[in-house]
């Protein structure tokens, strides 16, 4: 079980007290009427899927009920950083010397 | 040689004296029946033994006999059912693990009528028919009528194939035991106590740290249990032993689990341990739970976990009496039984001359040392010459002979010089594999290592030490010291947050002394020929992974599921990396290039009580109940589950089934009054200056110019544009709204409001408050609702005219703060009223007396849903699934405003085609009787098959208003077939329907108004 730490909390909590929200940084379209069909089905259901650094939404929903992003490893599932919604994106750890140590 | 002894008394085969048992006790136990005796210290294993009894169970396919092959928990063979009493009934524990107590009732599993009779054993000539995936390929057709090809499989091969096939059964009745859950930190986990983990946790713990120590075993000690003339640090080893495990007692911040096995390591280092604290005792003292999980958050883990001996594959290698040679020493040193009288001594390493050697000096004959080696090392050599033990260098074990109990091997030396040698027991010395599943779950990464010949750690994991035999490390001192470096390590990484942690472990882990490490067995090119084992436990032969890559199989998690080599409950725990070099040899490649399955927990099966803990029945799924529950159960109300909430149902009277108190409860509404418990209802609070703008973003319907003292039905879209939920929107100040939500969706609509609030509509001020379990809620409904309030209510008029429909106030009723919502789910004049949870049932009580004072009563869910069905009212998750929108519901689609969640995808094309489902009544012709929800509507009666449905019915029910069935359905192009005679398939034949308008009863709705 990972540990998550909220950013608003400022504490590392067990997984069992998030819900995951889905991929992050996904902006709803300040006027959704002038997204063309294509562009708004991209919006609804295309999501990315990459196999290593992901920044994702956890909701802190059996704590403070707020809304954070991690920035998680979807093969080692390491968490890099966590951080809150408008706040400076942290950038992905450097791949360690001799290749693997990313996954 | 005279056979061996085939009949048991007691305990002829333990030693006169030595061993860990205490002579002084006897204990009584059974084994099918049979009453044997053994000690305290004993297992059920070694009881056994002792007694001279090796068949202790059949095989899972070919119902083989089979003894005890090792002394721990990697046996594959030795699974019985323990009984306690009439309720308890453990199956498929490993009798190597199984501690003696008085009273011990055990059993021996998957044969019938007996053990030594089995008639499944006819299997074992079959044996040709049921080779690898065998049953992919036998057990196709014949047809069986509509049941189609798969009949045959569903209805008579698989039900005698799970009849024939199997270990022990599973208990019928609920757990009757308790099992308790405990979470915990530390510095440091050491997982296994023996040598290794026991230094470890000396260091660690001098060191400062907090320490936890989990072994699976009784009591501490690992492999120095068998060790009698070893020394450790100047000190016999059992001495030794005892003054580490006290003195470790003595440290505060350490804690000794025995009997506690480490089965599994998750992210972020929880590992999971499972306690067993009652199933050892022969009187469990009254509320002791039987196990208990731990889950420790260790910052860094220890993995002293030893090693498991390798058997050998030869043909004939699983009769009972052919164990690990390892275990054989274990059962003569730590529980003094002999388990033989003369034994061949079956090798491929050096680490079974020694043992040899022991079991000479002890008595038994060592009739041979079958080296498969062309030479054994030359300390194995001199150690064989000095106990004068003759040796045959460079030979095969080509067969062995014994029906219960191996009676003879049969050799191959050099030259085809054939040899059968009489024996009683056969011991195996494959080599070593180190116990490395938790590091593999850990993500640490295993390569192959020649010179070990097994698996070991390829690179170092932070905060993960790796120590003694695990490590690849043998010899005693060399054991100790890589515990104690572990220690050490371990603190240093956890003083440095990691930073040390490379220079703690070597990146490759390689055995220290070349001698004196276990060299692996031979890798043959070929299987041998003849029914040669690598998997006992799931009966997977040589021949088996040979068949599996003729078919193609090549990588190892193919082989892995065609034969099932490594599954079943001891996960190949012995049989891998045998399985590793054969498959290799097959195929051609290095065992390296073979690469590995991987490691699940758990490491040995773990009981679904321990995983479940305290989480059952009400505690796992608690049940909701609301304020005013107790007056509707006083009252004989008939309740159902809605989510976690139970509601009542209907209130029948005496002589009353469901159909007829439902249609009173509706004739009531309808007539007079009824009240209703609508406490359930999702409710919540939002404030703030933002709140009006905020909801007119989230809902469908135009909330923004909501009037304070009003409220509206409001539908809530998700983004893509079908219906989520909708309730009731009241406005009770300019920044103040109180919200409902249907019962089930209240804490999805709470998540969803939330999400917006925070990461999407940032511009607004609001906030959001559940308050569902805040208000008790009691809807009276009926012509004489205003009659039934009027009096009891302060405060608000509600006088004809005064509070109109859709109108909201704050009060008091019967001196108790209240909100007064003026809304109909039935359409007829109605309120809600809103009070604190606390006084609910008080007013619950009044409201009801002053109701039925004037000829109502009160009403359940099933006819609350009756009534709505009469006016077209949906339910959300009944009327809609997930893929409906408001259009096809007939709803406001929100047109004027600019946005709102979901607004944009009502407009995508697939949303605004004509033939989407929309939603009808149907009116079922004279006799049809009531529809069944989620038929199908056809236009046929009798469909061809393949044909589409038009859709399906979503709610039916007896209307007692129109004194006729009436249904609600999705019917594609609905609303224009409005007229239409459609069908609707039922099992006992179609019924006739005709498409009406969803809105059966007061189309007008004259009725809100009283």
């Amino acid at each position: 079980m990972l540990l998550i730490r909220c950013p608003y909390c400022e504490e590392d909590r067990p997984e069992v007290e998030f819900r995951y929200a889905g991929e992050a940084h996904v902006a709803r379209s300040l006027q959704p009427s002038a997204e063309s069909d294509a562009d708004w089905a991209q919006y609804l259901y295309i999501r990315s899927s990459p196999k290593g650094w992901h920044r994702e939404r956890w909701h802190h929903v059996h704590g403070c009920g707020r809304f954070l992003n991690a920035l998680r490893h979807t093969v080692s599932d390491r968490i890099a950083a966590t951080y809150a919604v408008g706040a400076a994106l942290p950038e992905p750890p450097a791949p360690a010397q001799g290749g693997k140590a990313d996954a | 040689m005279s056979r061996p002894p085939v009949e048991t008394s007691a305990e002829r085969f333990r030693t006169i004296n030595g061993g860990r048992i205490d002579r002084t006790r006897r204990l009584s136990f059974t084994f099918d029946g049979k009453p044997l005796t053994g000690h305290p210290g004993d297992t059920l294993a070694s009881a056994l033994l002792a007694s001279g009894v090796h068949l202790v169970g059949r095989s899972f396919k070919y119902h083989r006999p089979r003894g005890i092959l090792s002394a721990g928990s990697e046996e594959p063979n030795a699974l019985v059912t323990v009984r306690r009493g009439w309720r308890r009934a453990t199956p498929n524990l490993r009798a190597t693990e199984v501690e003696l107590y008085d009273g011990l009732v055990a059993e021996s599993q998957n044969r019938w009528p007996s053990l030594a009779f089995d008639l499944a054993s006819v299997n074992d000539r079959l044996a040709p028919l049921l080779s690898a995936g065998f049953y992919y390929k036998t057990f196709m057709g014949p047809r069986w009528g509509r049941l189609g090809a798969n009949g045959a499989w569903t209805r008579l091969y698989e039900p005698l194939i799970r009849r024939m096939a199997g270990l022990g059964r599973a208990p019928l009745d609920s757990d009757p035991d308790r099992y308790a859950t405990r979470y915990d930190h530390c510095d440091a986990l050491i997982v296994g106590a023996g040598p290794a983990g026991l230094m470890a946790a000396l260091a660690a713990a001098e060191a400062g740290l907090s320490v936890i120590v989990a072994d699976e075993q009784a009591e501490p000690g690992g492999s120095l249990l068998a060790e009698t003339t070893s020394a450790v640090h100047g000190r016999p080893a059992w001495t030794w032993l005892a003054d580490t495990v006290a003195q470790l007692a003595r440290m505060p911040r350490v804690r000794l689990l025995p009997r506690t096995t480490a089965f599994g390591c998750y992210p972020d280092h929880l590992i999971g341990l499972a306690e067993r604290l009652g199933d050892h005792l022969a009187e469990v003292p009254k509320g002791l739970p039987r196990e208990r999980l731990w889950q420790v958050r260790a910052r860094e883990v220890v993995l002293a976990t030893g090693a498991i001996e390798r058997p050998l594959v030869f043909p004939g290698n699983d009769r009972p009496g052919i164990m690990l040679a390892g275990a054989v020493e274990t059962y003569l040193e730590r529980f003094g039984v002999m388990a033989g009288t003369r034994a061949v001594v079956v090798t491929a390493c050096d680490s079974a001359y020694p043992i040899a050697a022991n079991l000479a000096e002890h008595g038994i004959e060592v009739a041979r040392i079958v080296e498969l080696r062309q030479a054994a090392g030359e300390a194995a050599r001199a150690t064989a010459e000095a106990a004068r033990l003759a040796i045959v260098a460079g030979a095969e074990v080509v067969g062995t002979r014994g029906r219960h109990r191996v009676r003879a091997a049969e050799i191959a030396a050099p030259g085809d010089r054939r040899e059968r040698i009489d024996c009683d027991l056969v011991a195996m010395a494959g080599g070593f594999t180190p116990t490395l599943h938790l590091f593999s779950q850990l993500r640490g990464q295993l390569a192959w290592d020649e010179a070990a010949g097994t698996l070991l750690p390829a690179a170092a994991v932070p905060h993960v030490h790796v120590a003694g035999a695990a490590a690849g490390r043998s010899g005693l001192t060399d054991v100790l010291e890589s515990g104690a470096r572990a220690g050490e390590a371990a603190a240093r990484s956890l003083a440095s947050g990691g930073a040390s942690q490379s220079a703690a472990t070597p990146t490759r882990l390689s055995p220290r002394s070349a001698t004196s490490a276990p060299s692996p067995a031979r890798r043959r090119p070929a299987p041998p020929a003849g029914r040669a084992f690598v998997d006992f436990q799931n009966d997977v032969t040589a021949s088996d992974l040979a068949l599996a890559t003729r078919e193609g199989f090549q990588a190892i998690e193919h082989v892995k599921r065609y034969t099932t080599t490594g599954m079943a409950t001891d996960q190949g725990k012995t049989s891998n990396v045998n399985a590793l070099g054969l498959v290799g040899g097959l195929l051609g490649r290095g065992i390296d290039a073979v690469g590995h399955t991987t490691f699940r927990p758990p490491y040995t099966p773990v009981t679904f009580g321990t995983l479940a803990g305290e989480a059952r029945g009400q505690l796992l799924d608690p049940i909701r109940v609301t304020g005013i529950d107790p007056s509707s159960r006083a009252r004989g109300a008939v309740f159902e589950d809605v989510g976690q909430w139970q509601r009542a149902r209907y209130f029948p009277r005496p002589g009353e089934d469901m159909h007829a108190a439902v249609a009173r409860e509706c004739r009531t509404v309808r007539g007079t009054v009824g009240v209703l418990d609508a406490s359930t209802l999702g409710k919540i609070e939002v404030v703030g200056p933002g709140a009006a703008e905020f909801l007119d973003r989230l809902y469908v319907t135009a909330l923004a110019s909501l009037p304070v003292g009003r409220c509206r039905y409001a539908v809530m879209l998700s983004e893509a544009g079908f219906v989520m939920d909708d309730g009731i929107v009241a406005r009770l100040a300019d920044d103040r709204f109180h919200i409902t939500t249907t019962t089930g969706g209240a804490a999805r609509v709470l998540a969803h409001m939330e999400d917006y609030r925070q990461t999407e509509f940032t511009d607004l001020v609001c906030w959001l408050t559940s308050t569902t379990e805040q208000w008790g809620v009691i809807a009276v409904q009926g012509p004489k609702a205003r009659d039934v309030l009027e009096p009891l209510i302060e405060g608000v008029n509600i006088a004809a005219g005064a509070l109109p429909h859709m109108g909201v106030a704050e009060g008091r009723i019967l001196g108790v703060p209240m909100r007064l919502f003026r809304v109909s789910f039935t359409g007829e004049l109605g309120y809600e009223v809103n009070v604190a949870s606390g006084y609910a049932r008080d007013i619950w009580d009044e409201l009801l007396a002053r109701s039925e004072a004037l000829g109502g009563c009160p009403y359940g869910t099933e006819a609350m849903h009756v009534l709505r069905a009469e006016k077209g009212f949906i339910i959300v998750g009944q009327e809609s699934d997930g893929t409906v929108t408001p259009g096809d519901l007939g709803l406001p689609v929100g047109k004027a405003k600019a946005d709102f969640v979901g607004k944009r995808s009502l407009a995508r094309p697939d949303m605004v085609v004509s033939d989407r489902p929309q939603l009808v009544g149907l009116e079922v012709a004279e006799g049809g009787g009531v529809l069944e929800e989620g038929a199908q509507v056809t236009q046929h009666a009798t469909p061809r098959p393949g044909t589409p449905a038009l859709g399906h019915v979503t709610s039916a029910y007896w209307s007692e208003a129109l004194r006729q069935p009436i249904a609600l359905a999705l019917v594609k192009g609905g609303r224009a077939r409005i007229g239409e005679t459609l069908h609707v398939p039922m099992p006992d034949g179609a019924r006739v329907v005709r498409v009406v308008s969803p809105v059966f009863y007061d189309p007008l709705g004259d009725r809100i108004d009283g």
